[in-house]
């Protein structure tokens, strides 16, 4: 026997002290791993970027600046006849009401002791906000009796004003500003510290309507939400029908042939069309050859149904799918019918499901922006609540990103901070969305 | 409100007829069910979906004929002396409907009676006038041509009203007696329910096909109408855009086209490397625990909606860049609406995107692939290197043709962040303008329909949807052949 005698081993030196290629593949391993966590990392704080921008610039949008004044009801002013009626009482516009408050103004400052140059009742004018008249305006309508009497208001300060107390409106812009002095900013300064005008949460931002251009301050998203909530009662009651049926036919009943991968392609297709295409569709469709109003809520909806249809199916497919074979085999096993086993068992299984994809879907739909620019949910000012059921599917309105988009697009720097607050409004309602969905998923969802 | 009425109508019909066919059936096998072919509520439904399928049936197709067929005839009776040389046919259609709506409105306020509008003639009354008071705004003297067919076409709809409720309940009642007459103990109710039930099926399915169609259909006609008034050759290949509506405007596509690129070029230079390397990191090194936590967060952004990033970009990241690249810093940039700007918002919209995509793909290369790696003595990275990323290449590259087709598609971030001017230019710092930015400024206007400068909108449309659609076919061809490699 012949020992085989092992080739000589090339010279290596210790397993223990890596040598220079195994130092270098591991250097590699380790940078290459770090690309990794570096680009997970980025992402994460691009996420924190953004939340925190949206936060710190939309907060301000909830707070407002109010200032309170006792306002006399000149009946001189407000009522010549003196008779008190309301048709002459609506004769006086608002520009009727502007010197009162004016003058309260004048004596709220000589109240609190401040000392100011402004002396002249026009001088208090850019200190509250153009809506305070129609404020005092509209007391009055509802309280004649009150003329005469010196009531307490708490009035919008303007739009200046509140931007200088929240820091928007620096001292140096306000040279170059024909709406507003140094002086006064110097009284509010004076009046924050009387307690005169101070800065509290805004309900109106959440319940209010729009406002025109020149008065950020009065605008509230509250209008632009029933558009919505319009809109998603549209798109949850045809899609959620819709789709459910379309997923049964070709989940359950469809036969393999030319017809079916057609209908599976359009649905493929029509998921992965970018959105402004269905806003074309719908002005042509739904506006040029239907004629249905334009900016309603009802045509939105149609058109985000369209959108959100291909989602809702994809979704309800997977829950169809997800249910075990055994469960309609054994409802055929007792003599129920393909259309009964569907619509009896599977359907109730596949419930949970269904419903997560549905809410996911809808919330997919209530952020979506471009198709109502076509449509026509923009360039006006959304300024009346629907009175009724048929008025709020077929009036103008716009919806939660359509104002929001409208805010951006005007001139002044204050409507900004009402487009960052409604967009916090706009993600409240999509995590909470999201959060039922997951909490459906996590409720009910059963492993087979 | 006659269609609401005639819907509430038939339904309640059908209520009744579900009631009652289902007490006949039961009378007729002598209140005993097991002598019935099927379960008693499904005689009921029978009924019930004979009556509403033919009555619904006949009311959207007289819906839907009856304004072509109205317009038609009044257009026809309409002098020549009426459309005079300024305006065309649709113009003055568009009066006569609104003249005719104003008088429906002046009737149910209560301003005019119903034999005044009937009668009214432009010689004694002013009609503009008179509508103007209860809030229709006309925007020119009505002329008598218009006046009087306005009032032909209120008559022929009121006729066409009355005819369409007859006709619809007529369908509703025959429906009714001829289920209710078919119904008996051994009438095979459920077979025929079911056969309905799944026609019902079918038709929600076919939804999708008649979107497409829709889309294509509004597509195609409004662009050879935009390519009756404009030449195509200059919409494919002039190099200006420069709409006016008052006419003499080009409208060359390239500009908007190259904006789309670059923009969406950017867009993707940030998205693959992040989206792709976190992909990698979070599907083969990350331990479950990170996993579960900063999948979900990257996910959050791909939820955010568009308008928030169109947002992000107008007032943080262009003022951001702005100070750094503007006229205070090297000078490049002149405001904050710009190409990078744009892209780079949409790269951070498009990361989960990418990332996702990839992690499916990555995860469903087989681990045997891996497992035969490691035995060779590869490192975990040589291993992704070498033989994952190769083997997941190709559903790689469809990711990427779909987050390419997002970002050509993307409206709000490039309406808000990329600016308005159409420019050539290779400056990344420039504003420049995208397709379907300007679908929306051209359709967002109160211009009418038969001018280029607005249907130049469809031919934008269609270019844009033809694009993405190939992207979107060619990539989930990829995919999909992919993932039948490894099953």
């Amino acid at each position: 026997m012949t020992d085989a005698t092992a080739p000589a081993a090339p010279a290596r030196g210790s397993l223990k002290a890596a040598d220079e290629r195994t130092r270098k593949r591991n250097a590699a391993e380790k940078r290459f791993r770090l690309y990794g966590l570096t680009a997970v990392g980025i992402g994460l704080i691009l996420l924190v970027t953004l939340l925190s921008a949206i936060v710190s610039n939309g907060v301000g949008a909830f707070q407002q600046t109010f200032i309170s004044v006792n306002v006399f009801l000149d009946p001189e002013r407000l009522d010549k006849q003196g008779n008190r009626d309301p048709a002459d009482l609506r004769k006086v516009s608002t520009f009727g009401y502007t010197p009162l408050i004016q003058n309260a103004m004048l004596a709220t400052v000589a109240d609190a002791g401040v000392q100011t140059p402004l002396t002249k009742g026009t001088d208090m004018r850019p200190m509250f906000s153009a809506g305070a008249a129609a404020q005092v305006r509209n007391f009055v309508l509802e309280n004649p009796d009150r003329i005469g009497d010196t009531v307490a208001f708490r009035i919008l300060a303007a739009s200046r004003v509140d931007g200088y107390l929240k820091g928007r409106v620096q001292r140096e812009d306000v040279a170059r500003d024909k709406n507003i002095d140094a002086e006064h900013l110097d009284l509010t300064d004076a009046l924050v510290e009387a307690g005169v005008v101070e800065k509290t949460f805004n309900l109106a931002f959440i319940t209010g309507s729009d406002a025109s251009e020149s008065r950020a301050e009065q605008a509230g998203i509250g209008v632009a939400m029933i558009g919505s909530f319009f809109m998603m009662l549209v798109v949850l009651g045809l899609s959620l029908p819709i789709g459910v049926a379309a997923s049964i036919y070709l989940e359950e009943f469809a036969p393999k042939n030319r017809f079916t991968d057609l209908i599976e392609v359009n649905i493929s297709n029509l998921a992965a069309v970018p959105s402004i295409v269905f806003g074309i569709l719908g002005l042509a469709v739904f506006i040029q050859f239907a004629h249905l109003p334009q900016s309603a809520p009802l045509v939105g909806g149609l058109v985000l149904t369209l959108m959100t249809l291909p989602t809702i199916i994809i979704s309800t497919r997977a829950s169809l799918k997800a249910v075990p074979p055994s469960i309609r085999d054994a409802a055929l096993g007792v003599g129920a019918s393909k259309m009964q086993t569907v619509f009896h068992h599977v359907l109730p299984l596949a419930m949970p499901g269904i419903l997560t994809g549905t809410i996911i879907g809808l919330a997919q739909a209530l952020g979506e922006t471009a198709p109502l620019l076509l449509i026509g949910m923009v360039g006006f000012i959304a300024s009346n609540y629907p009175d009724g059921l048929a008025s709020g599917f077929l009036d103008p309105n716009s919806a939660m990103p359509a104002q929001i988009y409208e805010w951006a697009k005007r001139a002044d720097p204050a409507y900004y901070e009402r487009a960052w607050g409604g967009i916090i409004i706009l993600l409240v309602f999509l995590l909470t969305m999201n959060f039922i969905a997951i909490l459906l998923r996590r409720r009910f969802e059963r492993r087979w | 409100m006659p269609v609401l009425w005639l819907v509430i109508a038939i339904l309640a019909l059908s209520a009744i007829g579900y009631v009652m066919g289902r007490s006949r059936a039961l009378s007729s096998a002598g209140g005993d069910t097991r002598a019935l072919h099927s379960l008693p509520s499904y005689y009921g439904a029978n009924v019930g979906l004979t009556i509403l399928a033919p009555a619904f049936g006949v009311l959207i197709v007289w819906l839907l004929v009856q304004p072509f067929f109205i317009d038609r005839s009044i257009a026809s009776q309409l002098p020549d002396r009426a459309v005079s040389a300024d305006t065309t046919m649709d113009l003055v259609m568009s009066d006569v409907r609104r003249v005719a709506e104003g008088l429906d409105v002046a009737v149910s306020e209560g301003a005019m009676t119903a034999q005044e509008a009937r009668s009214i003639r432009t010689e004694f009354t002013d009609v503009r006038q008179r509508l103007g008071e209860v809030g229709v705004a006309l925007g020119s003297n009505v002329s008598a041509e218009v006046l009087s067919a306005a009032q032909r076409y209120r008559s022929m709809s009121r006729i066409g009203n009355l005819l369409m409720a007859m006709a619809v309940l007529g369908a509703a009642i025959a429906g009714f007696g001829i289920s209710l007459s078919r119904t008996h103990s051994e009438f095979r109710a459920r077979n025929v329910v079911e056969a309905g039930v799944r026609l019902i099926l079918i038709g929600a399915a076919c939804i999708a096909i008649l979107t497409t169609l829709g889309i294509i259909l509004s597509l195609v006609f409004n662009t050879i109408e935009f390519f009756r008034l404009y030449p195509a050759r200059d919409f494919f290949f002039s190099l200006t855009w420069s709409p006016s509506f008052g006419g003499g405007s080009e409208l060359g596509i390239i500009p908007l086209l190259w904006g789309t690129l670059y923009i969406s070029f950017i867009a993707l230079a940030v998205a693959v490397p992040i989206g792709l390397f976190a992909a990698i990191y979070l599907s083969e090194y990350a331990s479950p625990r990170v996993r579960s936590f900063a999948k979900p967060l990257l996910e959050i952004l791909a939820g955010i909606p568009t308008i928030v990033y169109g947002l992000f970009a107008l007032l943080t990241v262009g003022p951001l860049l702005v100070s750094v690249f503007g006229d205070e810093g090297v000078g490049w940039m002149q405001s904050g609406t710009a190409v990078m700007t744009a892209g780079l918002v949409m790269g951070v919209m498009l990361i989960p995107f990418v990332s996702s995509l990839s992690d499916d793909i990555i995860n469903a290369v087989p681990q045997s692939l891996r497992d035969g790696s490691y035995a060779l003595g590869a490192t975990q990275s040589e291993t992704i290197r070498q033989v994952i990323l190769p083997a997941a290449l190709p559903g790689i590259v469809g990711a990427i043709l779909l987050a390419a087709s997002r970002a050509i598609g993307e409206t709000m971030i490039v309406v808000l962040g990329a600016g308005a001017a159409a420019r050539l230019s290779m400056n990344p710092f420039d504003a420049m303008t995208t397709v379907t930015a300007k679908i929306v400024s051209q359709l967002t206007g109160d211009a009418d329909f038969a001018s280029p400068e607005v249907l130049v909108a469809f031919a934008l449309g269609m270019t844009l949807f033809i694009i993405t659609l190939g992207l979107n076919v060619i990539a989930l061809a990829i995919v999909r052949k992919y993932r039948e490699q490894y099953e």
